[in-house]
């Protein structure tokens, strides 16, 4: 299946390669960055390229290209998604303790997921419900598409081999949902509860997404009033963030960022709260806004200067919208009870729920 | 250090990194500054007494090995280490030796003893290292002891060491491929190794080295079935593919019905004109055979067992099982894959990628599937471009007249984005939607027309190409078009769009006479600086003037000729010889210049605009080879189904005893006896039985085979096995359960007469399957048919007519036996057959219930006929309606209404149409078209489609004719606002759990003694609602299933028949008007 794979960084070395069959030369990485030229930027490198004896198949992240080279035939998501799982480990391993104290030892186990022989001092399990809002709202306000998917993560500490079932209050909102391996699937078909051995440490239990028949509820609007004229070099830009649908929460970690036309030279804008930054090179405008306060809803005002002689663009820039909102699944779902079975201990169980947006996006 | 050197000189050779950045390297820390004493450190830390310094060393190495250094020199002192004791340093040392054995094979055999000891040693973990490093070094002299080792690793009995065995397979095979006849050996024996640990990596070896072998799998199928939930999640994936490719060896299209319906029509015929020659008779049997298709229990375990996967969490399983469904399964099942592929564009942006591929070529076989999904394929201005570009395709390729005004707003907004390429690719969707979706050509090319005037250039250019290739379906309209266009001529650069531009008033230069040679004016002055294919067409547009106007544009022809005549350029060089001599008549010119004009100004067919997806579904998907449209090396085929099932025997394995798991995702299994599975299939077929065939029949066939046997026994006491229902019957109890076979069977038959029934039985069987008229015929042909058979055979052929007199009721089949003409009220009934030819041919999910009343019935309660215009009150004219059950063409939330016409009078009715529907709010009416004339005596039958809103009000409007008004109304029954639904025992106890409470209503009924076989039962059911039937497993029970028409909601009946003549019947639905309606309807039909 793969047979060499090259890690690329963001100026083009390649600064690690490892083969699994025999050694395919570096050079074949040309044919990579042939590609990465002609799609301008990095997330527009097709995912697999063809060349004359093989087919490189690559992912980007952390802004590091992982280019897989293989020799034939093979499902690309086959090799895609083993590489975004590598990508994985790497965040796990070096993100975590001292890289390299200690090398991963091989286990056997008959819980594939969970070695054996763990053991904890305190015995805990916490689940995390979150939830993402993607939405694409038009010019007018309303919405023309909104999503809700969830995910719940888990951190599992429990000694030995801990059986736990977790049920929820309205398990009918979630529409369509994927497991970790470890959740029994026919207890879930049949019952609606989800039955598993955790595996050690931090792992994703479930994803699920919201039934689209329910009205997905929107906690933040955005006015705006964006504006080019033709006969001056001058533009008009304002906009407004404010509460919606909140569920009595408060709306925190509010970003805002637009990408404004080429056209754009720079802004002159004032916050009433919060921090901003305009890139004249990439015209990138992000506003960190912070916690919306009801009361006193954020704004952001000013003028746009924009290219003389030219005319004004054609287009308005898309707002791309993040927040979050502590102690709600927007979607309703609550979690009924965690029971553990197969251990005698009491383990400490904690839920968090929390509500973000995804991919939100108001059209101007 | 003799060897130094010599490794140095080497290093060179295999490492294409040129020169070693050693400043870079933070390991090497400044030491190798010589080539002599490089890396003297190092080894002097390999060659100390300390684990902890050769374990530093060994890091040190391994890092130098990922950054793409050569460590090549250092390989003696390595290889010493491969005994070492630490764990650790023998694990680097073993990635060291998979890096250079190939460089230094004879140096590498040094630690061959090495792991031949750790082969024998007693922990799994070290005996699986070290066959997997022992396969992993290519050294081609160790070949034989590869062999030897793999064959041992294959009988191990850890689990672990059986899957590094499998693993090692394909790196021998690549190594030597003269050892594939051993190697199949190993994975045949692996293959039936029972642990879902090995499965995964045996298939893979299998794919790898012998895929070709498809009898391996045979016996081992359903055991890959059932461990498949188990496996580890890659090993799922290769296992899905493979199977992928076995089912389309092994089993039967499940959606031949819809091409062989087409074919029968014709083959009955042959069938019933046979003269009795025997052969034809055979062919007729063998195509019979052939044509009552049921799922092979296995091609269905493998749909059920894959299904669950759906909701993996790895992608590539999602996309293999997406895949199989859409190769493998029956069209009405394959939906269920749409739902998790639109989850997994919630992912990373590479699969995305991927699976939008995907999506793009399943959306244009089946559109239906992806519509619900229609704006999870919205495009949001943060996608990478190709994601957006393929985003676009799907939603072009999902448009339709219901949703394109939805999609053309969308289309709006897109273009209006800063991404250029993407505003191009919007520009070229709209062009595919105008071309596909005749209703909004206009608006699409009005839309166009005004970003011509848009200020991006490429954006115009996109448009002006896309316009070009849209006039060509109809210029005479648009001349106006032609004329804007022709200005742009003064502004627009774009190469391209200059060319298409003159093209377009070259080829319409008649629909813009004054403007054209203007036009060419302009171009001749400008003609030295265009580029190349904008030179061509402006010659072109010259020659085609010269021969339509040549008064006007004569000379400034001879002038571009002559231009172009001393291009710099072959090719206008070129064109423009050519051109002159076709166009301008002289002495020599010959023959050709008559034709000049119909050369240059012939009709040209307008451009197919289609996607690049189409078609491309002949490469398996979710393969490389799919993804680039090209074979990649090492793709296999994906067969086309066979004519005819292999033997579906070979699965067979010999039952052994104890038990197995339940096979629950996740549950640690005690190696499980899986063998068992064909008791398990056993027992399943028995009770399942009803499932297979309703679900995959679809159509009359299985059918009949399925409901028949009750309705003989029920309604033919008197002449016992009659006709071809019995003999089809008999066929199935046969292949089921020996015992079962009716006693009137017995009583009649002979052993012979037995065989030649058999034979017989398939072509009554056929006959349900085809429309009335055919069935009649087929009958007809049997009846009336050679006396080639035996007495017994004779009799059953005589049988069926005297069977089917016996209710009071015409039936189909009397109708044609006494050479009747049809009655003139044939509507009704015809409309019901074709409602089931119609909706087999579309492979919808009527399934039994529809056709049962229709074939089998000798009622005609299924399809009541309702007065709309009694002849009194319509002043001759009479007016009559029902549900033909059809969906509606265009749309799919309207109910169809037959309506039938009769002019009763002696005058000619003119302009019959329907006008002024007053439809209560959110009501809608789609009228039929007018009708002309209908003269005295005649009958017309037109439909029209009503949306009810889901409720029993009247739609009311008026019947107009040319002198009349008459206001009519039509109320339809509860049970015709739905249409049957196609789903499984568990999809319908999973919808009916969330059913319940106020969305159940339950109630307790007394059933008449007529209405007990469950033949009786479905029937009556079936024709009080439009409902469908879903299998069940339970013999006391019915179940139906439907939706509403305009909102979708589910309504699930479920019958229950108690002890004696009682019967509980639950309906589920979330329309509790609907559902209380229903109940009432289905009890009195029940009741009657």
């Amino acid at each position: 299946m793969i047979h060499s794979l090259f890690l690329i960084n963001a100026s083009g070395d390649i600064f690690l390669e490892k083969h699994w069959k025999s050694v395919v030369s570096r050079s074949v990485c040309d044919y990579f960055f042939e590609a990465q030229e002609r799609a301008s930027e990095a997330e527009n490198v097709p995912p697999v390229i063809p060349t004359p004896h093989h087919y490189l198949l690559s992912v980007y992240r952390h802004k590091i290209f992982f280019v897989a080279v293989i020799q034939s035939e093979v499902p690309p998501l086959f090799v895609i998604e083993f590489l975004h799982r590598v990508v994985d480990t790497f965040q796990d391993y070096f993100g975590s303790t001292n890289v390299g104290d200690q090398l991963p030892t091989g286990q056997l186990s008959v819980v594939p997921w969970r070695r054996t022989g763990v053991k904890y001092t305190n015995n805990e399990a916490y689940f995390d419900v979150i939830e993402e809002i993607d939405a694409i709202i038009d010019k007018s306000g309303s919405t023309i598409t909104a999503e809700i998917q969830g995910v719940i993560d888990a951190c599992v500490k429990l000694t030995g081999m801990p059986d736990l079932t977790l049920s929820f209050m309205n398990p009918r909102l979630l529409d369509d949902v994927s497991f970790h391996p470890c959740v029994r699937f026919k207890r879930w078909e049949s019952e609606r509860i989800l039955s598993f051995i955790p595996p050690d440490g931090n792992f994703r239990l479930l994803s699920y997404h919201v039934s689209a028949q329910n009205l997905v509820a929107i906690p933040v609007y955005i006015k705006h009033n964006i504006s080019f004229r033709d006969s001056s070099s001058l533009g008009r830009f304002e906009i407004t963030v404010g509460p919606k649908q909140t569920m009595g929460k408060t709306v925190e970690g509010v970003m805002v960022t637009s990408q404004m036309p080429k056209g754009v030279l720079n802004m002159t804008l004032t916050p009433s709260q919060g921090t901003h930054i305009f890139d004249p090179v990439t015209k990138l405008l992000s506003w960190d806004v912070g916690k919306i306060n009801p009361q006193k809803l954020p704004s952001l005002k000013g003028s746009v200067s924009l290219q003389a002689g030219t005319s004004k663009p054609d287009e308005n820039p898309t707002i791309n919208l993040q927040f979050k909102i502590q102690q709600l699944a927007i979607s309703g779902l609550k979690v009924n009870r965690l029971d553990m079975y197969g251990e005698k201990y009491k383990p400490f169980k904690g839920i968090k729920y929390m509500t973000k947006a995804g991919k939100f996006q108001v059209r101007t | 250090m003799a060897a130094s050197p010599a490794y140095g000189e080497e290093k060179g050779g295999s490492s294409s990194l040129g020169e070693p950045e050693y400043g870079h390297d933070p390991a090497s820390g400044g030491i190798f500054s010589s080539d002599y004493k490089r890396h003297d450190d190092l080894k002097e830390m390999l060659d100390s007494n300390k684990d902890s310094l050769k374990l530093e060393a060994m890091k040190r190495i391994v890092a130098m090995i990922a950054r793409g250094k050569n460590a090549s020199d250092l390989f003696p002192a390595v290889v010493k280490n491969v005994a070492c004791k630490n764990i650790e340093v023998k694990k680097l040392v073993y990635v060291y030796l998979v890096r250079y054995a190939e460089e230094q094979q004879d140096l590498a055999l040094l630690s061959i003893s090495t792991f031949q000891r750790g082969l024998k040693d007693p922990n799994q973990l070290i005996r699986a290292s070290a066959l997997r490093v022992l396969s992993s070094i290519r050294v081609p002299i160790i070949v034989p002891i590869m062999m030897l080792a793999i064959k041992e690793a294959a009988s191990d009995m850890s689990p672990y060491v059986r899957k590094t065995a499998a693993h090692a397979i394909p790196k021998l095979y690549s190594l030597d491929s003269d050892q594939k006849d051993q190697l199949i050996e190993v994975i045949e024996k692996l293959l039936a190794d029972k642990t879902t640990l090995v499965a995964g990596s045996v298939v893979m070896a299998f794919e790898e080295v012998c895929p070709e072998r498809i009898d391996l799998i045979h016996k081992n199928y359903r055991k890959l079935c059932n461990l498949l939930i188990d496996v580890e999640e890659w090993g799922q994936v290769v296992i899905i593919n493979m199977l992928t490719r076995y089912a389309r060896t092994q089993f039967l299209s499940p959606n031949q019905n819809e091409s062989l319906l087409e074919e029968s029509a014709e083959k009955a015929f042959y069938g019933s004109e046979e003269e009795d020659a025997k052969d034809a008779k055979a062919e007729v049997a063998s195509l019979a055979k052939r044509k009552p298709y049921v799922m092979d229990p296995d091609h269905r375990l493998l749909l059920r067992n894959t299904k669950p996967l759906l909701q993996s969490r790895n992608a590539a399983v999602v996309m293999a099982v997406a895949q199989l469904y859409f190769h493998l399964a029956p069209k009405a099942e394959v939906g269920v894959i749409a739902k998790a592929l639109v989850r997994l564009l919630r992912s990373h942006s590479e699969v995305q990628y991927v699976v939008l591929q995907n999506v793009a070529t399943m959306s244009i076989k089946r559109r239906g599937m992806f519509e619900p999904y229609l704006k999870s394929f919205y495009i949001r201005s943060t996608d990478p471009t190709q994601i957006k570009i393929l985003k676009l395709e799907v939603l072009t390729n999902l448009a339709n007249e219901t949703n394109i005004s939805t999609i053309l707003r969308e289309f709006q907004t897109y273009i209006r984005s800063m991404d250029k390429d993407f505003v191009a690719a919007t520009i070229q969707a709209i062009g595919r939607c105008a071309t596909n979706i005749g209703k909004v050509r206009d608006t699409c090319l009005n839309g166009l027309v005004q970003l011509l005037s848009n200020r991006d250039e490429l954006v115009v250019a996109e448009s002006v190409v896309v316009i070009k290739k849209l006039l060509q379906m109809q210029p005479a309209q648009h001349s106006e078009i032609i004329k804007h266009m022709a200005k742009l001529t003064d502004n627009i650069q774009v190469p391209m769009a200059r060319a298409s531009i003159l093209w377009l008033i070259g080829e319409y230069c008649e629909h813009v006479p004054k403007i054209a040679p203007d036009v060419l004016r302009k171009m001749a002055k400008s003609f030295t600086n265009e580029e190349d294919i904008v030179k061509l067409q402006v010659i072109n547009l010259a020659a085609k003037l010269y021969l339509t106007n040549s008064k006007q544009s004569k000379l400034l022809t001879q002038y571009v000729l002559n231009l172009a005549k001393y291009d710099q350029n072959y090719d206008i060089r070129d064109r423009a010889r050519f051109i002159r001599q076709l166009i301008v008549p002289t002495e020599k010119s010959g023959a050709l210049n008559k034709y000049a004009k119909k050369l240059f100004l012939a009709q040209k067919p307008a451009p197919i605009l289609e996607s690049s997806f189409k078609d491309r579904d002949h490469f398996q998907l979710g393969s490389l080879s799919h993804l680039l449209n090209t074979k990649a090396v090492g793709y296999q085929e994906l067969p086309d189904w066979p004519d005819e099932a292999p033997d579906p025997s070979v699965r067979n394995v010999e039952v052994r005893g104890a038990s197995w798991g339940a096979g629950v995702l996740g549950e640690p299994q005690k190696v499980p006896e899986w063998t068992k599975c064909t008791s398990r299939e056993k027992r399943k077929e028995k009770v399942e039985k009803p499932f297979y065939s309703d679900s995959e029949g679809e159509s009359g066939p299985t059918e009949s085979a399925d409901s028949e046997p009750e309705s003989v026994s029920e309604e033919s006491g008197s002449s016992s096995s009659s006709g071809s229902s019995s003999s089809s019957s008999d066929e199935e109890e046969e292949e089921e359960e020996e015992e079962e076979g009716s006693g009137d069977e017995e009583e009649e038959e002979e052993e012979g007469a037995k065989k030649a029934k058999k034979k017989k039985a398939p072509q009554g069987r056929k006959g349900h399957a085809e429309t009335s008229s055919e069935e009649a015929s087929a009958s007809e042909s049997s009846s009336s048919g050679s006396n080639s058979g035996s007495e017994a055979e004779a009799k059953r052929r005589k049988a069926p007519p005297s069977s089917r007199t016996g209710p009071k009721e015409i039936s189909l089949l009397d109708l044609d036996d006494c050479d009747h003409p049809p009655p003139p009220q044939p509507v009704p009934s015809s409309s019901i057959v074709s409602t089931s030819l119609v909706t087999d041919l579309e492979g919808l999910t009527l399934t039994d219930t529809s056709l049962a009343p229709a074939l089998l019935s000798p009622t005609f309660g299924a399809v009541r006929t309702y007065e709309l215009l009694h002849r009194m009150a319509g002043e001759g004219l009479s007016v009559e309606y029902c549900f033909s059950r059809r969906p509606f063409p265009g749309d799919p939330h309207m109910v169809a209404v037959q309506i039938q016409i009769s002019n009763n009078t002696d005058a000619e009715v003119k302009s019959l149409r329907v006008s002024e529907p007053k439809p209560l709010s959110g009501m809608r009416i789609q009228e039929f078209p007018e009708i002309e004339r209908l003269a005295p005596g005649d009958t017309a039958s037109v439909v029209m489609g009503i949306d009810f809103c889901d409720s029993t009000q009247a739609a009311n409007f008026q019947l107009c004719t040319h002198t009349r008004h008459f206001y009519v109304s039509i109320q339809p029954p509860v049970g015709e606002l739905m249409a049957p639904v196609f789903m499984s025992e568990n999809e319908f106890k999973k919808e009916q759990g969330k059913l319940t409470g106020m969305s159940e209503i339950t109630e307790k009924l007394t059933l008449p003694e007529k209405c007990r076989s469950d033949h009786a039962i479905v029937q009556q059911v079936t024709s009080a609602a439009n409902v469908g039937r879903v299998p069940c497993g339970a013999d006391n029970e019915y179940r139906f299933a439907a939706k509403t028409v305009t909102s979708g909601s589910l309504v699930l009946i479920t019958l229950e028949r108690r002890e004696g003549t009682t019967a509980q019947l639950t309906v589920n639905s979330e329309k509790m008007v609907i559902g209380t309606m229903l109940v009432k309807d289905i009890v009195q039909a029940l009741a009657q």
